[in-house]
């Protein structure tokens, strides 16, 4: 693994305002507020968080289709300060990877517009050169017999085809960065493990710097080294994958881990205990620790007060928590 | 798109207005190859010399296939060809001539109208006079008119001269049914037939050596052509041969125009949104509340009632219509689409978005909307032309209609003056509407159940 810096982001804030009567000023929902993270040349980064908690605008900011508000995107040495802030002037250098395949796919192209569209935009090569990578990336991604697939219509797959399909053309511009947002929430259960495998089969081979996202703890193990949970538009606690699973710190990182399910029986009459209420508003976040109006162990005069700086009790384990006051 | 449009073939309906659309399109392009634009004009403009020898409202030749009657078809003769000319030198530089034109009468109903048309070949022959005969089968002859004088080119309505009926045993009764009659019966009009046989019109004049003197003679019909004629002596057919790519090029450019215009133009302001969008959107709001027919009549009523120009102003009208408000819907949800936004990621610029992404999602709710919008311009044109505030100078459907109604054709009777252009109207509606609710079907099988 090269140890050159891919994507590094500084105190990243994305608010979108809020406007009264179409005009007047009242208020900012702060989706993203102060995330730092830098990512290596083929290193997996895995965010988790649930709905609401961010993670998807900070996506989009990092890709330039939302705005930034303040911070500071780095990308492979270039400092990304456009209209919008985010990669759009190295538009082949990263790859997008949808939710929902179906949607992320036109429904009136074919195979081979889909994967040729994003050359077509970014002047790759010629009529030839565009009809080998396209075979090429489908051999890769496995849409075997590549002639078979290029006259279909996104409908004629199924939905592991389809985000194969989404995989392709995020790679097809030979990217050093892949961002997926929940790739295999939508898929059946059966065919998540195949894309995840294929996306990490991808990631080693071309050295790519993946930044994978979801809500979903029990896929990341699949995936990444690192992981960051997200709550209420910050990052709560980062670790490797196995310190996250064995030995979370962050008391929402318990509850989550607490709540994955697990097919045992005897789960039918046991209580697990998670922390009540829901995610805060991000118009008004909660002061201090975002966590801390569910938190079951919060320190009263603490945590609603002050905004708990990263610590690191252990290396390369950041928590935002003031359990872990040095 | 290729493949969902064969499924066509399973519906009838489909099949039906495609074969229909198809007739029209050729009877069009017959009708545009045949008789050119300016030539339509003018023969629809009509004038003298150009519908002379048609008879007034006849109805159409295939009405005779519904009357155990024989109808009147109309008869020609002149010196050109049947008509005999005798000339005969009498001194003092003066020729006599005699010309006579037969012609055979074996109809069951009396003619519409009998007129001799008659020209002197110099200027000379102008100064003299002549007589005309009718002979009956009989052999007996009337004089119609004796010492007429003789003009350049001269045109003898028989069945308009009071004089003749005088002269006739018949009695009281319309010339041409008391020329025809059987002289010896007395009995009204409506009673009589008439006599079958050998009739012929004969000329006598005196003219001076050298001129000449021609003449033609024309029993009018009461049934001509596959359509029949108007009350100008038109012929209907021109105009229902016309007003089919008329009614097609209105109706197509119309909806096509319109429909585009407003899918593009909504596709772009709801993809910039903002400013732009609530412009449209006002736009949209006050064109809904502008009454369309009034417009349309007040246009016609002050400014120009040219087909050209009411097309332009219904194409106008509908671009901020009511369509905008449907497509703005359809696009603000197919704006969120995923795609979308995995097209912006890898640096699709507006332009491509707006063109390549977001109008093609929608192309197939618009096909069959636009099929089916048609035949409402297509009535929209022929009720302008009903109320009279049709194209002056173009033959369409409504405009026979129109004329028809100005005439009471329905009050005397003459229903294939009206019934032919409405017919053509609804088999066109028809058409585009079975083809339209197919493609519905097609293009939105959520549809196909019903």
């Amino acid at each position: 693994m090269a140890n050159d810096v891919l994507l590094s982001v500084k105190d990243l804030h994305t608010w979108y305002e809020l406007k009264k009567w179409g005009f007047l000023h009242a208020g900012y929902v702060r989706a993203v507020d102060g995330v730092s993270f830098s990512l290596h040349r083929g290193e997996a980064l895995t965010i988790v968080g649930e709905s609401g908690s961010g993670k998807t605008t900070l996506l989009k900011t990092i890709l330039g289709l939302a705005p930034k508000t303040k911070g500071e995107i780095v990308f492979a040495g270039q400092k990304l300060d456009g209209k919008r802030g985010g990669v759009e002037q190295l538009r082949s250098q990263v790859g997008f990877v949808q939710q929902d395949p179906y949607g992320a796919l036109p429904p009136f192209m074919t195979v081979r517009k889909i994967l040729e569209e994003p050359m077509l935009i970014n002047k790759f090569g010629t009529g030839a050169e565009r009809e080998q990578r396209i075979r090429e990336v489908m051999e890769e991604v496995r849409l075997l017999p590549v002639n078979d697939f290029l006259a279909k219509y996104p409908h004629m797959l199924s939905g592991g085809q389809q985000q194969r399909l989404v995989i392709a053309r995020a790679m097809i511009l030979r990217p050093s960065l892949i961002v997926a947002d929940e790739p295999v929430s939508m898929l059946d259960a059966s065919v998540r493990v195949e894309i995840l495998e294929l996306m990490r089969r991808i990631q080693t081979a071309h050295n790519l710097g993946v930044i994978y996202i979801t809500h979903d703890l029990s896929t990341v193990r699949y995936f990444s080294e690192r992981v960051f949970i997200m709550y209420a538009a910050k990052v709560v606690e980062q670790a490797g994958v196995d310190e996250i699973v064995h030995n979370s710190l962050h008391p929402y990182t318990k509850a989550l881990l607490t709540a994955i399910p697990d097919p045992d029986p005897d789960n039918a009459h046991r209580y697990r205990d998670v922390p009540s209420g829901e995610p805060p508003s991000l118009v008004n976040p909660p002061s201090g620790c975002r966590f801390h109006p569910r938190c079951p162990v919060k320190i009263e005069g603490q945590c609603e007060v002050e905004v708990p700086p990263p610590f690191e009790p252990m290396k390369g384990h950041l928590v935002e928590c003031w359990l872990y006051k040095a | 798109m290729l493949q969902r449009l064969k499924t066509l073939r399973r519906y009838p309906s489909a099949i039906i207005g495609i074969a229909v659309l198809a007739m029209l399109v050729i009877v069009s392009i017959y009708a545009v190859i045949a008789i050119p634009y300016g030539e339509a004009i003018r023969l629809w403009r009509g004038g003298p010399g150009v519908w002379d020898d048609n008879p007034r409202n006849a109805a159409p030749v295939w009405f005779d296939w519904f009357t155990s009657d024989a109808l009147p078809r109309t008869i020609i003769v002149s010196t050109a060809d049947a008509g005999v000319k005798r000339v005969e030198p009498i001194g003092g530089g003066k020729n006599r001539v005699e010309i006579t034109l037969p012609f055979t009468y074996n109809y069951d109903r009396f003619p519409n109208e009998l007129i001799l048309r008659s020209e002197a070949v110099s200027e000379s022959s102008t100064r003299t006079r002549f007589s005309v005969f009718w002979r009956t089968p009989a052999g007996e002859m009337v004089p119609l008119a004796t010492d007429r004088a003789m003009r350049a080119t001269d045109s003898y309505y028989i069945s308009q001269d009071l004089n003749v009926s005088s002269k006739l045993p018949a009695g009281a009764v319309r010339p041409e049914v008391g020329l025809f009659s059987d002289y010896a019966v007395s009995a009204p009009e409506k009673e009589r037939t008439p006599v079958k046989g050998e009739y012929a019109v004969v000329i006598q004049t005196e003219i001076p050596e050298g001129a000449d003197y021609n003449a033609r003679l024309v029993v009018y019909g009461t049934v001509h052509g596959v359509a029949g004629t108007d009350h100008r002596r038109r012929d209907l057919t021109v105009a229902l041969l016309w007003g089919a790519p008329l009614a097609l090029v209105f109706g197509l450019v119309a909806a096509v125009g319109s429909s585009l215009i407003t899918f593009v133009l909504s596709g772009i302001g709801t993809w910039y949104g903002g400013a732009l969008d609530a412009l449209f959107e006002r736009l949209t709001e006050i064109t809904m509340i502008i009454p369309f027919y009034p417009v349309l009549i007040m246009i016609g009523q002050f400014y120009n009632r040219s087909l050209w120009i009411m097309l332009g102003v219904t194409i106008a009208l509908s671009i901020f219509g009511a369509a905008m408000k449907t497509y703005r819907a359809m696009f603000l949800q197919a704006k969120e689409a995923p795609y979308i936004e995995a097209a912006r990621a890898y640096g699709a610029g507006n332009m491509r978005i707006v063109f390549r992404y977001l109008l093609p999602r929608i192309v197939p709710v618009l096909l069959p909307t636009f099929v089916t919008m048609v035949p409402s311009f297509v009535f929209l044109e022929a009720s302008i032309s009903v109320l009279g505030l049709g194209d002056p100078v173009l033959p369409t459907w409504g405009k026979i209609i129109n004329d028809a109604q100005t005439n009471d054709a329905l009050y005397k009777g003459m229903y294939y003056w009206v019934v032919e252009p409405a017919v053509l109207l609804m088999v066109t509606g028809f058409a585009f509407s079975m083809l339209g609710y197919a493609l519905d079907r097609v293009f939105n099988p959520k549809l196909r159940t019903v």
